[in-house]
């Protein structure tokens, strides 16, 4: 027998009981964040909050979507499930912008250095194919149970494709126009903002779309430990064989993530095209 | 002293460079090199100078070498050993912050598939090179303007580079280059993706642009017509050798190996070879009060000839005397020349293409003239069929026989 498994559980035994310290900020930090950006979600009135998503969606996309928004939001609204619906979205966006925060800038290392591109790629495939559960035995141990384990799974799963789209988005970059920046004297940190970022753009929005499309569906299932919100609701279903309760919970997710995907898709390639 | 000097400079690529170096050093071919090492020989000992103000065009097709040579002027590509040596300054030595600076304001370049920003309009790109450089946005506007116009690129400014067509791009190309007013202009077969009519033009306005600016300009192609028509001076390369570096003409009348003159062979040359290299020096002339009548006919008696040049004591070209007139007027018992010499004779100068000196052919079976633009000298003649022979395309091998002497015998 081989015990991988004593291993790992040695391996983050260690971790929690030596980097306690740093566990407790984190965890400050990101509650906190997660908190804030909540309580702004559920501090105006809900139509407020309906009619300025509805807004965005028309901007970005048309009409169909800001009907679809309205429509769904309120029924949200009509089921009963504001308050877990805005818990969810709250942490899906501090999830989310955590895994962007730090996938991106490993997106573009792994574009710039061949060395560190091939010890990433192992470690996202790891990160991407582990079932979405098995990160929440260590989040509980890091961080105890409710949003913060919460959101530290959610940005382990979700962060693969901002990595993975950045990095295609900038080795994407026709090199002759590398080449050319090059020979006007460009220094690296030139190259990088003005030419490869800008020109890998629509390629890094196609992976915030998935990341938060990811972020979503763990943040769903996080609700097994005790991160609330929609989760919450749907667990609930499942445990007390609440058909009912568990389908309501489930279109929430649905109406939810629409939205959230024709928004943050609006930001994609598809927009390059019309410009 | 030379702008620009590249001196036995070697680009390899793979691995094991410096033992491919000294396999090199010791004469081996590029193919053995291959064997051992697994390194390609891209550039092989290449040295040359480029004078301020040349047009200096590397000629080769692809594999060659041209383009890694280039790039390894302004260390795009590092190479491998050997120096570029821009203005007395070793370029291959410089450190990063100080190769920036002379990217930025000693050398330009210009590429095949324009390399343009598709994110920015004309006018940022033009002026990307001076961003580059931190200058001002107002400043570097103003000066993008003055090269847009110089390319006649006015009223695009703001238009993305992708809706342009090719030639509009490649003037982009250019103006984003001249906007950094750089010493060197280095053109990596800037006109090689656009269309031959569209191709034409450019070069025709960079043969203008060229004329006002007097830039040294350094240009790849694969096209020995556009090397020809664009280049004071040509580098042919193959293999990563450069194997023959001359004037147009140079290259068009000595081909240094059967490689250049298989190329040569296709060119146009009428439009190129001028009378200064088809010219006898030295012609048998009538010298007026020199040669009398005795004297001239004893002159076209040795040489077998029915007419010749007549000129003045000092050189001064005169016109045409033919054996019949001579003889008249030796039978009324004249003794100059004077009277039976023809003139208003057109006449070409050494510098005059074939092509210009096509309508001369009906003149009269009779050799043109060649004389100093300035004194009206005569400096030669060229036969009519050494003509015949250019715009026709026959080799001088095709002629057979003591060509000189037959040629001079056969038009005069």
């Amino acid at each position: 027998m081989i015990h991988i498994g004593t291993y790992i559980e040695q391996f983050i035994n260690w971790l929690t009981l030596h980097f306690g310290a740093l566990f407790q900020v984190i965890k400050v930090v990101v509650e906190s964040v997660v908190n804030a950006v909540e309580w702004t979600l559920m501090f105006p009135p809900f139509y407020v909050v309906i009619a300025l998503i509805a807004f965005l969606a028309w901007k970005r996309t048309g009409w169909g979507l800001m009907l679809f928004t309205l429509l769904g939001l309120t029924l949200i609204w009509g089921m009963g499930y504001w308050a877990q619906t805005m818990a969810t979205l709250a942490l899906i966006l501090s999830a989310a912008f955590i895994a962007l925060l730090m996938g991106i800038p490993l997106g573009i290392w792994a574009a710039k250095t061949p060395m560190a591109g091939k010890l990433i790629r192992p470690v996202l495939d790891l990160m991407q194919t582990m079932p979405a559960f098995v990160y929440l035995i260590p989040a509980v141990l890091f961080f105890g149970l409710g949003k913060v384990p919460g959101a530290f799974a959610t940005v382990i799963f979700a962060m693969p494709p901002a990595v993975r789209l950045t990095t295609l988005g900038i080795s994407q970059v026709p090199k002759d126009i590398v080449e050319a920046t090059r020979s006007f004297g460009a220094t690296p940190r030139q190259l990088l903002f003005k030419v490869e970022l800008p020109l890998a753009l629509p390629t890094i929005l196609a992976g915030v779309n998935q990341t938060i499309m990811m972020a979503l569906s763990m943040v769903v299932i996080s609700a097994m430990i005790a991160a609330g919100g929609l989760g919450e609701v749907v667990l609930k279903g499942i445990t007390q064989l609440k058909i009912g309760l568990g389908f309501e919970g489930g279109i929430a997710v649905v109406i939810l993530a629409v939205i959230l995907d024709r928004i943050t898709q609006s930001f994609g390639p598809v927009k390059k095209i019309n410009a | 002293m030379s702008k620009l000097k590249i001196e036995d400079l070697t680009l390899i690529f793979g691995k094991e460079k410096e033992e491919a170096l000294s396999l090199l050093k010791q004469g081996k071919t590029k193919a053995e090199i291959l064997k051992e090492t697994g390194c390609t020989v891209a550039v092989k000992n290449a040295s040359f100078d480029i004078e301020q103000g040349e047009f200096f065009v590397i000629m080769g097709l692809s594999g060659s070498g041209k383009s890694s040579l280039l790039r390894c002027l302004n260390r795009l590509i590092e190479p491998t050993s050997g120096n570029v040596i821009l203005n007395q300054r070793n370029i291959t030595s410089l450190g990063d912050k100080e190769l920036q600076e002379v990217r930025r304001k000693e050398m330009a370049m210009v590429f095949q598939n324009f390399g343009l920003l598709p994110h920015r309009t004309v006018l940022e790109n033009v002026a990307f090179g001076l961003e580059l450089q931190d200058i001002p946005q107002k400043e570097r506007e103003e000066k993008a303007k003055t090269v847009i116009d110089l390319v006649s690129l006015n009223g695009y400014e703001n238009q993305h580079t992708g809706e342009l067509s090719g030639g509009m791009q490649q003037r982009v190309g250019l103006a984003r280059a001249l906007a950094n007013d750089p010493e060197i202009l280095l053109m990596d077969e800037a006109f090689s993706a656009l269309d031959p009519l569209i191709r034409t033009q450019m070069q025709d306005e960079l043969i203008e642009l060229q004329e006002k600016m007097h830039r040294t300009i350094v240009f790849i192609t694969h096209d020995l017509d556009e090397a020809i028509r664009l280049g004071d001076r040509i580098a042919i390369m193959k293999d990563g050798e450069v194997i023959q570096i001359g004037t147009p003409e140079d290259i068009l009348t000595n081909p240094a190996t059967d490689y250049v003159s298989s190329f040569v062979e296709k060119v146009d040359r009428k439009s190129i070879i001028t009378a200064a290299s088809l010219m006898f020096e030295k012609p048998t002339v009538a010298i007026l009060r020199k040669d009398g009548v005795e004297g001239s006919l004893r002159k076209m008696r040795s040489s077998g000839l029915t007419s010749l040049p007549a000129v003045s004591v000092d050189k001064h070209f005169l016109g045409f005397v033919y054996l019949k007139d001579i003889l008249e007027l030796k039978a009324k018992g004249e003794h100059t020349i004077e009277k039976a010499i023809i003139k208003d004779i057109p006449v070409a100068y050494p510098e005059t293409t074939v092509e210009q000196m096509l309508p001369f052919i009906a003149e009269n079976g009779r050799a043109v003239p060649i004389v100093d633009i300035e004194t009206n000298k005569l400096i030669g003649i060229v036969a009519q069929t050494s003509l015949l022979i250019e715009t026709t395309g026959a080799s001088w091998e095709n002629v057979t026989g003591n060509t000189i002497d037959n040629l001079q015998k056969e038009i005069i």
